[in-house]
């Protein structure tokens, strides 16, 4: 077996359920008896992951996020957010800080914190069918 | 939208509560900048004391107060933020563009 542990969650792209999803996430993670510092880092990526899901990928109507996560070994949290939207046609530019197409209440800073904020990012989309969000956070095992 | 502000000679501050997400970002950048134009201050100060957490929609929050602040030619302060507010700011590079300053009472 790859993984010791895991959860998938489906739900629909409400913005109340951006809460929900990272405190799920930190809920499954606490087993790994992580940091608060880690902890911090983690929910917050999954909110800025989640939060794309609901603002860009479906934004007319309420469309399914799927959300996995697993443990696996050497401490390492992997975390998968998809949804089955509109995607991404330039991902690269959508990873450019400062880069929105949310309007005036978004940043535009969602990828850039995701990406300082977990070991690894990796984004693959497909206008028109979706986008895969990818992210791993290698947790420091404390003694 | 439930958070407390007061204006003392021409000093509004605001209290943000709670955990700050895309969810209610909306509503207290409208509730902000509502105020900043009733009262026009000379500063306003953003108190995250009570923030628990938040996202890069605590940025968009703090970049419109900013915008409706250099409008009217006045000064925006940030206080009392907590460790994981402080690292979005600083991931964003909002710290360098904005006054933090320790809580004010």
């Amino acid at each position: 077996m790859k993984f010791e542990n895991y959860m998938i969650l489906d739900f629909p792209s409400k913005s109340t359920n951006e809460a929900f999803a990272r405190s799920a996430v930190a809920c499954f993670a606490a087993q790994m008896d992580p940091t608060l510092e880690e902890l911090g880092d983690i929910r917050t990526a999954v909110s800025e992951a989640v939060t794309n899901c609901i603002v860009h990928a479906y934004p007319d109507a309420l469309g399914i996020i799927t959300l996995r996560c697993r443990i696996l070994k050497d401490h390492i949290l992997d975390i998968v957010i998809k949804d089955r939207g509109v995607g991404i046609t330039d991902v690269e530019q959508a990873k450019k800080p400062m880069f929105t197409t949310g309007g005036a209440d978004r940043s535009g800073m969602g990828f850039t914190i995701m990406e300082s904020f977990m070991t690894s990012l990796t984004i693959t989309s497909e206008p028109g069918k979706g986008t895969r969000v990818h992210m791993r956070r290698k947790l420091q095992r404390r003694k | 939208m439930q958070f407390t502000s007061f204006l003392q000679d021409g000093r509004l501050t605001v209290a943000l509560t709670g955990e700050i997400d895309h969810h209610r970002a909306k509503g207290y950048i409208q509730s902000i900048t509502a105020k900043i134009e009733a009262y026009t201050p000379n500063i306003c100060v953003l108190d995250f004391q009570e923030v628990t957490f938040m996202d890069s929609s605590g940025i968009a929050v703090v970049i419109n107060a900013m915008r409706s602040m250099t409008r009217i030619e006045g000064k925006l302060l940030l206080s009392g933020l907590g460790s994981q507010p402080m690292k979005v700011f600083r991931a964003s590079g909002i710290d360098k563009l904005v006054e933090i300053k320790e809580a004010v009472l």
